[in-house]
């Protein structure tokens, strides 16, 4: 494997390979020195066109604690201000000698558009709406530390329709065998859901007692153009993991949140730190998960064969 | 070619037991490291016999080296399972046990990844065979047989913990694009 750009590049058997490798790195983590000298002299270029800081801090972590060495791409100081082109950078960076570029970019498909243009690694750290596959990863590794994955009944509740968090989740859920229920207004799904291996409801008080895993996206503001739900406060009162949700939830339910968590939005504070939420843990899971991706494509010798 | 059958590997590991109780006056202070698969079962081996004659338990630990490897990038290198080592090894002197001793990049990884553990006051090495071609400069403190073996040959421990059947060390000679291995005429 040369790049990773969306879950779709991974079978059941590549996607397990790097959860059972991951759990390597999750306990070299856990060490007094959580670090290994496994990719010394790598150069690993992060390039961040949208505001990010756990998976950015995430990626960087995870590159040092194999010994890369990287290089920060911060575009708001870059010459991107003064008019260069995604091409422009890209090969500029390339000319200092790289092996692997971490991308995050507003619009999809940038990621694969930088593969074609590089001899590097190309790591999707987000694409527009598209893909996340490393957060479906570290999801997809967290729930396994905690349950079988086969059978489970995961909801992914909320905004569904600006979410790569949840297109790379539905598919690396599905090919472990998980159910998977979106849960949201229409507003707020996807215009077409051809092809997308899951149930859909738009009444959560429906399906929140029978779920294994309520899995919550951020609303992304950011992203919607106009109004898709009446008010912040009718969003939560029918799509909210309120206290009062909670207490329907199956006894051993557990919660996630790829952050950052609009608290009191789509989940009550007290309910994302409470027993059963997975957060923390989901991040620290990132940077076993991120460690994992970036020693199978820079540590496989399959590029210099 | 079988080099050694099931009771020479028993006594060899009997005798590097011995060895290892003898040169450490005891074995208070020692932590024995089986690097996996087979030297892990072989360092397990070796706690057993020195409880037997020693009265004492040697601590076991496990090593994966694969991210301390110098091959990283040449060809796929993937973990074996947890390092685990339960005692601090820090002071202590650690037996580093593996089955066996070729080009001693395994060994130098090996210690890489132990002294990353704590600093201990010794490193020694135990191996059921040694086989030559040193690249580094490493010898082993302790050694079951030293089998002296052409480059293109295959050593091939089996343990009846990992490979099923009777422990034996067979020698065979290079394979060819994959197919069947023939054996070293005797």
């Amino acid at each position: 494997m040369k790049h990773l750009l969306s879950i779709d590049d991974l079978d059941v058997e590549s996607l397990t390979d790097l959860l059972d490798l991951s759990e390597h790195f999750v306990a070299v983590n856990q060490r007094d020195i959580p670090k290994v000298p496994a990719l010394r002299g790598k150069v690993v270029a992060s390039l961040f066109y949208e505001d990010s800081t756990r998976t950015r801090l995430s990626f960087e972590t995870a590159a040092k604690r194999l010994s890369c060495d990287v290089m920060t791409f911060s575009v708001s100081q870059s010459s991107v201000k003064k008019g260069e082109s995604l091409l422009d950078t890209v090969q500029t960076i390339e000319a200092m000698g790289i092996d692997a570029i971490v991308i995050r970019h507003p619009a999809a498909g940038a990621p694969h558009r930088v593969a074609e243009w590089t001899d590097a690694s190309v790591i999707n750290a987000g694409d527009g709406r598209h893909a996340h596959p490393t957060q479906a990863l570290l999801d997809a590794l967290t729930l396994r530390r905690h349950r079988e994955l086969n059978g489970l009944r995961v909801a992914i509740v909320g905004d569904v329709r600006h979410s790569r968090v949840a297109r790379s989740n539905v598919k690396a859920l599905d090919l472990l065998g998980a159910d998977v229920t979106l849960v949201a207004p229409p507003t707020l799904l996807p215009e077409s859901l051809e092809g997308w291996p899951v149930q859909v409801s738009h009444d959560f008080d429906d399906v929140i007692s029978e779920v294994d895993v309520v899995m919550l996206l951020r609303m992304q503001f950011e992203r919607q153009g106009e109004a898709l739900f009446p008010t912040v406060r009718e969003y939560t009162a029918r799509y909210g993991l309120t206290e009062a949700r909670a207490e329907r939830l199956k006894p051993d339910a557990l919660i996630m949140h790829p952050g950052p968590m609009n608290r009191g939005v789509e989940v009550a504070a007290s309910v994302a730190d409470g027993p059963a939420s997975l957060v923390t843990e989901q991040v620290a899971n990132g940077v076993a998960v991120r460690m994992a991706v970036l020693f199978s494509l820079l540590g496989s010798g399959a590029t210099i064969a | 070619m079988s080099v050694l059958d099931a009771g020479d590997l028993r006594r060899a590991q009997t005798r590097i037991a011995h060895e290892i109780v003898e040169r450490n006056r005891g074995a208070a202070d020692v932590v024995l490291v089986g690097l996996y698969t087979r030297g892990l079962a072989i360092a397990r081996r070796l706690t057993a016999a020195i409880a037997e004659f020693e009265d004492l338990d040697v601590p076991v630990g496990a090593l994966d080296v694969s991210f301390y490897r110098d091959d990283i990038g040449l060809r796929a290198v993937t973990p074996t399972g947890p390092t685990e080592v339960p005692v601090d090894i820090t002071g202590r002197v650690v037996v580093l046990v593996d089955d066996v001793l070729y080009t001693g990049r395994t060994v130098r990884a090996a210690m890489d990844a132990l002294t990353e553990l704590g600093r201990p006051r010794a490193i020694q090495l135990a191996v059921l065979v040694d086989r030559g071609h040193r690249e580094l400069p490493i010898r082993p403190d302790f050694v079951g047989k030293n089998l002296p073996t052409r480059i293109g040959e295959d050593v091939r421990v089996r343990l009846h913990e990992v490979d099923g059947g009777l422990d034996s060390v067979e020698l065979r000679a290079e394979t060819i694009d994959g197919g069947e291995e023939g054996m070293v005429p005797a």
